[in-house]
């Protein structure tokens, strides 16, 4: 019987995991320094906010793992020993392998800010940042202010969650406005007022210079590039994060910046694979980066690496792209390509609607001459997968797409609906005509 | 497990601490209840109408003012900040405090209501003293501890119903469903009954006194419904009483299963029912304490399919230790009604057994062991049964043991007194039989489900924890199937609480409604084929 070796216990390996034991009876060994059972990353600031508690965010049940076979061991892989194809864990515990998955994710970025060690300075992205999280900032009265170094999804989430504790946070983003390498414009205006609506101190175009410790090596304050220095007891670092590979350094696996892998999720070496935020595609798929730190695609790479270990050597070949956060108490869903100033093409061209009262905004991207529709950005209104999987994939140029965005809706019953709102500013925009037609069941579900 | 427990404060955090305002509309609720408490222990107000108003108004306003600070200053959004750590709501000592204070109140309440002030001859005393103006208003009649438990039970839906609603001020479906639900127990199950009682002896009853009837209330879940008495009472009522008992049986058997197909169980369980209604209200901060393991769903399939089997009896039982065998006296004889129930159920069995086998699957077994055990039992009543006897022993007795055991302990006691222990549909989930039988509808036919929106769900678990009716609702959306179970009651709660937009209640077609494909998951089709594959 062959040993499946999995290093890391994410959504990745844990999806290789599951898909491999559904596939074949092989032994399913999975190896994690982080914690004892599978949990939900993306649900960790859930915790913090009492919202939920740690048992909550672990989507199976403990019994599950040895009611099918698979095996747990918690340490910290130290060496990968391909020639005698074993794993070495804690330097002492050995595991041979028959087929090594590697699915360790990322770590947070930190960019030589000095200071950047510092007791009270942390990222967030383990269970121990969580537990860590809990000792630099329990309340107000322990954190008087914290500052978060860093405009993306994890800094947000981290003020967000400060502030349901009442921690007053400072939040310095890089860019001219929050998260506009990726965001269109309108969408970036709205975050970044949403944002000062719920009293985050939101500082754009400021960079972390240095991070001043107290006598006990503690952080006391920052300093930005604005020449200000915020006084504070905590500093979050979330810019960003990096695959998490530096134990196979000597293992003779091609690095790049993660695991560099075919589209197989081969390594250069026989029966290593890397799936997740620590595998790097040799080239980029389709507009995708090359390292894809995105739950979803760790999800599909263990689905696709399960194929092939259990010898139906598949490509990964990821469908049409989705993503999906919530900055705050507004939404975000995304399907398909629209892309912010910097990654925007040439041929592309944006529609973008606000509505005047409610936090609710949608940007639709298409082709300048063809009209194919190309992605929709949607804040505040949430909107049905497979609809615009099926529009993109029947390549609908987007007079259809305002024809038929309600059909695509998918807030809960009762809500007002906007497709008129919006279908009439694409009119005046563009000179059109076109009339929204009613929501049809039959369309949505393709009934004849 | 977490870092978070080492305080040693009872109210948890310094954000989930009250404000000043809080303490100020805490201070007044509680002064309402004092109210009715010196009450209880027999201070005679002297102006009672008065004394009943302040308190009343100070309990709805406290609670009221409490909220209004809670939610107000907030922009709208989910208002889960806190929750585990609050001692209140985590089991925690605050918690077990007011468990056991409401198991204390039912426990008076169903067998003790003397302690109440109840007097059967001559003026009530205490509590019940107290509500005697309000009762006399309405109906006439001086207040029973039934009364006092109505109102108050009214005053909590409205009360908590105002809270709920700015706490979902920003989803419209949750407003709509709890304005419906404060609007049913106001005028349904309070004002309409006690209203009704005063036409009782009036020519347009033909001189006849109807049962107290709360119209939206019907059989398994008022288990009574077609007991002798009642029945009496409303045959005696002219053609209102016979309009009324001929709805009470359309209700089940007709009206519901028209609903249910439309829009799944929660038309009534919560967008109507009382007992949903003050879950949903009052039972709302408790909603996550809910038992989501598999073990604990195993439990509740047993529980709940029991009482059902349990309610079938005793009805069929007491309906026909009543009826004649003569049928020149009256159409329906014992052995005809046992044949008719015999026969419904064995339409019902087959017809899931023929159309419905692949949907069943294992709990085939089971659903089968019910049936029999009934078909049985209803044999037995056939051949083994006497005069004022039901097999072997008395309808009476039957009749009593399910109201002292199902009626009173199991949903009152217990389905509401462990509100802050099990979360506040203990008694929806466990035990309502109006609950399972809706819920097979609901599972076998009807067109509602909870849409999984593709691949977008991200595993984080607020779905599971906030399902009240402990529904691992995770477990389907995170791999991309749609959600249709029994219990399902549609409180649309998890969808609100999903921060990736993945859950939608909906109505939709029957065809794809349970095996949605995975397609979706983000993989390209080829590869999602291969998975689909079981």
């Amino acid at each position: 019987m062959e040993n499946i070796v999995i290093i890391g216990n994410g959504i990745a390996g844990v999806t290789a995991a599951r898909h491999i034991r559904k596939l074949s009876d092989k032994r399913i060994i999975i190896i994690s320094a982080e914690t004892d059972y599978f949990f939900s990353r993306t649900a960790l600031m859930y915790v913090y906010m009492g919202h939920m508690k740690f048992e909550h965010i672990q989507p199976y049940e403990n019994w599950f793992w040895e009611k099918n076979g698979i095996e747990l061991v918690r340490g910290y892989v130290t060496q990968v020993d391909t020639p005698n194809k074993q794993v070495l864990v804690d330097g002492s515990r050995a595991f041979h392998y028959d087929k090594l998955i590697i699915a360790t994710g990322s770590k947070p970025n930190k960019f030589g800010w000095p200071g950047q060690d510092l007791h009270g300075v942390q990222g967030l992205y383990s269970k121990q940042d969580l537990d860590l999280l809990e000792i630099n900032a329990p309340n107000k009265e322990a954190c008087k202010r914290a500052v978060i170094v860093g405009g993306g999804l994890i800094g947000i989430e981290l003020a967000e969650m400060l502030r349901s504790r009442d921690i007053p946070v400072t939040f310095l983003v890089r860019e001219t406005s929050f998260w506009n390498g990726v965001l269109p414009e309108g969408e970036s205006q709205l975050i970044n007022e949403h944002i000062r609506e719920h009293h985050i101190d939101l500082q754009l175009a400021t960079n972390l210079v240095e991070i001043i410790p107290d006598e006990n090596g503690k952080v006391k304050a920052v300093t930005t590039d604005k020449g200000d220095t915020i006084a504070c007891d905590m500093v979050g670092l979330t810019a960003g994060v990096t695959p998490n590979i530096d134990f196979l350094k000597a293992s003779g696996i091609e690095l790049g910046r993660g695991v560099k892998v075919n589209r197989y999720l081969e390594t250069n070496v026989a029966d290593v694979y890397a799936i997740g935020d620590c595998a790097e595609q040799h080239e980029a798929i389709g507009n995708r980066r090359p390292i894809e730190a995105v739950w979803y695609t760790g999800r599909m790479m263990g689905e696709t690496v399960a194929q092939t270990i259990c010898g139906n050597r598949i490509e990964y070949r990821p469908g049409h792209w989705f993503n999906s956060a919530k900055f705050l108490d507004i939404e975000y869903q995304t399907y398909g390509w629209v892309f912010g100033e910097r990654g925007k093409k040439e041929f592309e061209q944006h529609f973008h609607w606000r509505d005047d009262k409610e936090n609710l905004c949608v940007t639709i991207a298409f082709h300048k001459e063809t009209k194919l529709f190309l992605g929709i950005n949607t804040f505040g209104i949430r909107m049905r997968h497979e609809i615009f999987d099926r529009w993109l994939t029947e390549q609908r140029d987007v007079e259809y797409v305002m024809e038929h965005l309600a059909d695509a809706n998918f807030d809960p019953e009762f809500y007002a609906d906007y497709e008129h709102k919006i279908v009439s500013k694409f009119n005046s925009d563009f000179g059109k005509s076109i009339k929204s037609k009613k929501k049809s069941i039959k369309r949505i579900f393709q009934i004849s | 497990m977490s870092t978070y427990d080492r305080s040693m404060a009872l109210t948890g955090q310094p954000p989930v601490m009250l404000s000043r305002n809080q303490k100020i509309a805490t201070l007044v609720g509680m002064f309402g209840l004092a109210v009715i408490l010196l009450a209880a222990f027999n201070i005679n107000f002297p102006n009672k109408s008065l004394w009943l108003t302040i308190s009343l108004v100070s309990i709805i306003g406290g609670a009221v003012w409490y909220s209004w600070d809670a939610y107000m200053h907030k922009a709208p959004g989910i208002k889960n900040d806190g929750v585990w750590f609050k001692s209140l709501s985590n089991q925690g000592f605050w918690g077990w405090i007011a468990g056991i204070a409401l198991t204390g109140f039912y426990i008076i309440l169903y067998f003790y209501p003397e302690y109440l002030g109840l007097v059967a001859k001559g003026d009530n005393k205490g509590v019940i003293g107290l509500f005697d103006p309000l009762s006399k208003a309405l109906s006439g009649n001086p207040a029973s501890q039934w009364f006092v438990y109505g109102t108050l039970y009214t005053v909590a839906i409205l009360a908590f119903g105002i809270k709920f609603l700015w706490k979902y001020r920003h989803n419209r479906y949750e407003r709509i469903r709890t304005f419906s639900v404060m609007f049913f127990q106001t005028a349904f199950a309070f004002i309409i009954p006690e209203l009704m009682a005063r036409l009782n002896g009036s020519s347009l009853l033909n001189g006849g006194s109807l049962p107290y009837y709360d119209l939206k209330n019907m059989w398994p879940l008022n288990y009574y419904n077609f007991e002798g008495y009642r029945i009496k009472g409303f045959l005696s009522s002219g053609d209102i009483g016979f309009a009324m008992l001929i709805f009470g049986i359309a209700t089940i058997f007709i009206i519901s299963p028209i609903l249910t197909y439309k829009f799944g169980k929660r038309w009534y369980c919560s967008w109507v029912c009382g007992c949903g209604g003050l879950a949903e209200t009052a039972g709302d901060p408790f909603r996550h304490l809910s038992d989501k393991t598999v073990k604990a769903w195993n439990i509740e399939r047993w529980v709940i399919h029991s009482v059902v089997v349990f309610v079938t009896l005793m009805t069929t039982a007491v309906i026909y230790s009543y009826l004649g065998n003569d049928t020149s006296k009256y159409w329906l004889t014992k052995s005809s009604f046992l044949i008719g129930v015999a026969v419904l159920l064995t339409t019902v069995f087959a017809w899931v057994m023929l159309f419905k086998r692949e949907q069943f699957k294992k709990d085939a077994i089971y659903g089968a062991i019910g049936y029999f055990v009934i078909i049985i039992a209803l044999i037995g009543f056939h051949f083994y049964s006497g005069d004022g006897n039901v097999f072997l022993f008395k309808s009476g007795t039957l009749r009593k043991s399910y109201s002292f055991l199902i009626g009173s302990i199991f949903s009152g006691v217990i389905g509401t007194g462990f509100y802050p222990v099990l979360g506040n549909r203990v008694w929806c989930r466990f035990g309502c039989p109006m609950a399972a039988i809706l819920g097979f509808q609901q599972r076998l036919f009807s067109k509602f489900r909870i849409t999984t929106n593709g691949g977008q769900c991200i595993s984080c678990g607020n779905c599971s924890t906030y399902c009240e009716m402990g529904i691992d609702v995770r477990a389907y959306a995170q791999k991309g199937e749609n959600i249709v179970r029994s219990s399902c009651v549609g409180c649309g709660i998890c969808s609100a609480v999903c921060p990736r937009g993945v859950l939608k209640l909906e109505n939709g077609p029957l065809k794809g409604r349970i095996d949605s494909n995975q397609v979706l998951l983000g993989n390209d089709v080829d590869l999602m084929k291969l998975v689909n594959q079981k």
